[in-house]
């Protein structure tokens, strides 16, 4: 069953219609990947889906909900959390507080209980920490849990991206571009963690540039072009498939490809 | 009371209450800064809650227990009424708004006759004392505090720094500035009726755009780290215009030179430290 779906999805900017008509289906459990050239819509696609975007069309179904026009933060409430293509960690707070802060849809204890220090409110507090350290163990930042965020190197601000995603232990999770900026050591151990990601039960669903990984790593691939969808398959189908290489290469490598192909 | 403490507070009276009620406005202040929020309207709500609280007294003659609640209700309504058409844009809606608030409300004090006019109200009772005006002030303090340390500050601080990423966090960026904004009008409420029964006078022009300027001067000075900064910023802005007496023409000079010396120099204010949040 998919555990998201978009029908005729669009958002028209003035001039520009950056998503155009696109249906995608995110089948739970699996790691679905977005591709395309520059332009191709992406972004714009992850921020219809997160609801930073509201869209011009279409429907966007998550859980069996009808969330097309719910607000970002309820969202965030069904199961839903992303990471950014710009990275965007609170600079000024430490790692351990941006992952408590991905905890803040299941903290929200209100204002008497903050104020009166009510055990529960402890209680939650403490059980949150213990997830959080928890998440950065998985993502490899444990000991640097007390540091400022904004002294990471780059690298593991956008692996702690990934952890504040995960801390609310989500459903889907959305990553755009998560490799950008990274060496292979980096992206291969980028790539296992995607991997642990899936294999304990929240659903991927990534933009990225680079093939390599997302070759390696999708169950699924879903090519757009010009905000329209025009390929989903897997890997090796996306591989082979014209309308995907013409995308990226112009119409004439293509058909070169092609023959060399059938020469050989 | 201590008899030096009486003969102290008999002597410098004006001054302590003024400490005291500024570091009040200095929170209101905070508050909304807090949310990643610019609002002018601190002397505007202060405005509201000294003159309906002033009313309550000379009019109704309702006592000052009831009336020091009953001050917030106005800034409130006006806050709510602000707030919901400009809190969902980001940018600087809100300080213009703010600041057309003050100003409306100046031309409104000064052509309703039952409010004075540009006389002012006079002969209000001094109901207000010592002890209301730094208990409210340290119990606003400890309040924002326990806040400020709890996974609401944490998301305050979120929303400060990117609302974006705030909203996908799950934070509801809507309510969480209403709010902020809702406690300021409070606390500016509250400074206003306590100011307005302590000072006996209150007349049309002492909340329109250059005390709103000051008050923000106060929390760009000392800060926003913790609740303490913008305070001791009200402090030290309040004592250094006393101190300073034979200046007095060159008050908001001095005010204007800090608001720029502190931008370039201390972005984070006097007191930059951040609130530790630790909870286990």
């Amino acid at each position: 069953m998919s555990l998201l779906r978009t029908a005729g999805l669009t958002r028209r900017f003035a001039g520009l219609t950056a998503v155009d008509q696109v249906d995608l289906a995110v089948a739970e459990g699996t790691i679905h990947a977005v591709i395309g050239p520059n332009g191709a819509g992406k972004t714009t696609l992850f921020n219809l889906i997160s609801g930073l975007v509201p869209p011009s069309d279409g429907s966007i179904h998550f859980a069996g909900q009808d969330i097309s026009q719910l607000p970002v933060h309820r969202r965030a409430g069904l199961g839903m959390a992303r990471t950014f293509q710009n990275i965007r960690i609170f600079a000024s707070m430490t790692v351990l507080e941006n992952v408590l802060t991905g905890l803040h849809a299941r903290l929200d204890g209100g204002l008497g209980a903050v104020i009166l220090r009510l055990p529960g409110f402890r209680r939650a507090e403490r059980h949150a920490v213990a997830r959080a350290r928890e998440v950065l163990e998985l993502v490899g930042l444990a000991d640097q849990a007390e540091n400022r965020a904004a002294a990471l190197p780059y690298g593991d601000q956008r692996r702690l991206e990934i952890a504040r995603a995960l801390a609310s232990s989500p459903r889907l999770v959305l990553l755009d571009e998560p490799a950008a900026g990274m060496n292979p050591a980096e992206t291969d151990a980028l790539k296992a963690l995607v991997r642990r990601i899936r294999d304990a039960g929240t659903t991927v669903l990534l933009v990225e540039h680079d093939m390599g990984f997302v070759m390696d790593l999708s169950d699924r691939i879903t090519v757009l072009n010009f905000g329209r969808r025009i390929f989903e398959g897997t890997p090796i189908e996306v591989r082979q498939e014209t309308t995907v290489i013409e995308a990226y290469l112009g119409h004439k490598v293509a058909e070169r490809l092609a023959r060399r192909a059938a020469a050989s | 009371m201590p008899a030096w403490l009486d003969d102290f507070l008999w002597t410098y009276q004006n001054v302590v209450y003024a400490l005291g009620i500024n570091g009040l406005l200095a929170l209101s202040m905070y508050v909304v800064l807090a949310v990643g929020q610019l609002s002018l309207g601190q002397a505007a709500f202060m405005g509201l809650g000294a003159y309906s609280s002033a009313l309550m007294t000379l009019k109704l003659h309702w006592p000052f227990f009831v009336v020091l609640p009953a001050s917030c209700v106005v800034p409130v309504m006006f806050a709510l009424a602000i707030g919901v058409p400009t809190l969902r844009l980001s940018g600087v809606y809100l300080a213009i708004a703010t600041i057309g608030l003050g100003e409306v409300l100046r031309a409104a004090y000064l052509n309703i006759d039952y409010v004075g006019g540009a006389l002012g109200l006079s002969g209000i009772p001094e109901r207000a004392n010592f002890w209301m005006i730094y208990g409210l002030l340290a119990a606003a303090i400890l309040i924002l505090w326990l806040v400020g340390r709890s996974g609401i500050g944490r998301a305050m601080e979120a929303l400060r720094e990117d609302e974006n990423a705030a909203q996908v966090m799950g934070i509801n960026i809507g309510a969480y500035r209403m709010g902020a904004l809702l406690a300021s009008a409070v606390l500016a409420g509250l400074a206003g009726a306590l100011s307005a029964h302590v000072s006996s006078f209150i007349g049309p022009n002492e909340y329109g755009f250059e005390p709103a300027v000051t008050i923000l001067s106060f929390a760009l000075l000392g800060g926003i780290g913790t609740p303490l900064a913008p305070v001791l910023g009200a402090w030290i802005l309040t004592l250094l215009p006393e101190l300073l007496r034979g200046f007095s023409d060159l008050r908001l000079v001095f005010n204007g030179l800090i608001i720029v010396l502190a931008v370039l120099f201390l972005p984070n204010g006097l007191l930059g430290w951040r609130m530790r949040r630790r909870a286990a």
